[in-house]
Formats: C-alpha cells, structure tokens, sequence
C-alpha cells in the first residue's frame, strides 16, 4: 500500500469520523420538539407560533452538525491533503 | 492512483451530484469553467425576471373593482406573507427591509427546490451561498452605522476584555448564516444522488419522490425561511425595535 492510497483511506475514516457530529444536532432537536410537544399540550391554541418557533430553532441547532458534514464533505472529495 | 479509490464506489453506482465543468473559458491568460451553477443560477434568474414582468404588467393593467386572475392572487398571497414575516420581526422598520427579504427568500426558494426540475441547486455551491452571506454581512453593518454611527463600534468593546471576541462573533455571522444554507441544500443533494446511485432504472421513477418532498420541498422552505429570518434578526439587532 502506498502512502497515497494510505492517505485516501484515512481521508474517508476521518469522514466517517467527523459525522459524529451528527449526535448533538439530533439531541438538540429532540429536545426542541419534546419540548414544543409539551407547549402544545399546555396551550393547544398557540400550536402554528410554536411549531414555527420550533423550527426556527431545530435549523439553527443544525449548524454545528452541519459544519462536521462540510468537513466530511472536504475530505472526501476536496481531498486537501493528497 | 489514491484520488480514485475514494471516488470508486461512488462512481460505479452512478451516483451523482458534484458540480460539473461544461465549458472552459479563456480569459486574459486565466482559465475559468462554466459550471452547472452557472447554468441553474441563470435559469433561475431568468424565471424570476420573467415572472415578475409578468406579474407587473397584469397588476398594473388591472382595475382595483375586477377580480384578480390566478397569477395576481397567488402573488398577492405571497407578498402579503412576506410583508407579515418581516413586520413581525422588526416591526416599524419593515418598510426598508422587505425587498431585501422578499429577493432572497424568493430567490432561496427557488434555487432549493430546482433539483425538482432536475437542475443541481446553484445554492448548493458555497461561492452562491457566500455571496448571500457576504451581502447581509454588509446590509447589518450598514444600518448599525447608519442607526448608531460610532457607537456601533464602540458597542463591540463593551466589555473591553471581551473586544476579540466580538469582532471573531460578528465574523462568524455571515459565515454561519452561509453555511446553513449550504449544507442542508448539499446535504439533500447528496443524500439524493445516492439514492438515485443506489436503485436501479425503473425503481427510481416513483420511490425517490417521498424523500424529494422532504430533502428539497422541506428543507428547501424552511432553509429559504431561517436564511430570511436569521438576516432579519441580525439586523434589526443593530438598529433596534421599536
């Protein structure tokens, strides 16, 4: 095996490696809805502010599980350190 | 020899969803490529265009007594749901920020949900998405300036040990913001080719639609919806509510 393919190879494990982020966004999320669920179990009136409330903050959660995928991203086919 | 085991797998299975060159272009001594950006970006632009001509040309015709036809009422719908966003948010200052908003929820939205069309997202492409960013940046600095001249810098040594801190978060705005885009529309777009890479010709005809309607329909709104609103809040931070 040359150092080539061993770099390549440790590329995708560090990809796979990086995906980890993807734990926090799906707590985060998680407990953003358990926590609109429970909104709406206490005032089922106000249920289209809390969903949209809800969502606003699940796609802002999802940054940081996003920048481990952009990382991922770059090291399979951007390639930086072949 | 390296560079194509990664690649492999993905390009047996006939995955795909990375950008594409059509074109080289020679331009005083610099090679540039036309991409598939290029090509979605001005395709989208186009639609836009024309739609609003249209849109124009039939209100500005109409009288305030006719029933409005179906292309004025549906735009109507949206403008007035846009209209209702921003004043929601910022309040008295709605009225100097809603073609800004409007432009780029509409032009997010239509560049997130393009895959439909078989188009690749041109928001999928981090220069797109980084322009957008790069413009709110300028737009919240320009009317903290403007609302608070110096003590919009003053403001970011408020604690004064915090002073780096501050200007590395007000950095991170645009970045952040561009980078949500990015990678929920490249997410969908990847999970997408992968799908279509897996299944087989006659499969991908029905089953792949239930996952369009989330990874583009979705998460396209909601992205377009979170880019609009993050800007929104950003900026009526530096000017105040009211």
């Amino acid at each position: 095996m040359s150092g080539q393919d061993f770099i390549s190879a440790m590329s995708a494990v560090g990809a796979g490696l990086a995906m980890i982020a993807g734990i926090g966004p799906g707590v985060g999320q998680g407990y953003a809805a358990g926590q609109a669920a429970a909104a709406v179990g206490k005032n089922p009136g106000a249920k289209s502010d809390i969903t949209s409330t809800m969502l606003l903050g699940q796609a802002v959660a999802e940054t940081t599980g996003l920048y481990g995928f952009a990382v991922a991203i770059i090291l399979m086919f951007v390639k930086p350190f072949n | 020899m390296g560079n194509d085991i990664v690649r492999l797998g993905l390009l047996d299975s006939g995955a795909d969803f990375s950008i594409k060159y059509l074109q080289e272009i020679h331009l005083f001594g610099q090679t540039f490529h036309l991409t598939t950006t290029h090509v979605g970006l001005l395709i989208i632009s186009v639609v836009l265009i024309v739609l609003a001509i249209m849109v124009n040309r039939r209100i500005s015709k109409s009288k305030p007594e006719d029933t409005p036809g179906m292309l004025v009422n549906v735009f109507e719908l949206a403008v007035d749901m846009i209209d209702n966003m921003v004043k929601g948010t910022m309040g008295s200052n709605a009225r100097r920020f809603r073609n800004y908003i409007s432009t780029i929820f509409m032009f997010a939205l239509l560049c997130n949900i393009s895959s439909l069309f078989g188009l690749r997202p041109p928001t999928a492409d981090y220069g797109i998405t980084f322009a957008m960013g790069i413009i709110t940046f300028f737009i919240i600095h320009y009317n903290g300036i403007k609302a608070n001249g110096v003590g919009h810098f003053s403001a970011l040594c408020k604690p004064v040990l915090l002073t780096p801190i501050n200007i590395i978060g007000e950095i991170a705005v645009p970045l952040s913001l561009s980078l949500r885009l990015f990678g929920n529309v490249l997410s969908g777009t990847v999970m997408m080719g992968l799908i279509y890479g897996l299944l087989a010709p006659p499969i991908t005809t029905g089953i792949p639609a239930v996952l369009h309607i989330y990874f583009d329909i979705f998460s396209g709104c909601i992205q377009a919806y979170v880019f609009c609103m993050l800007s929104m809040v950003y900026i009526s931070d530096k000017i105040g509510t009211d």
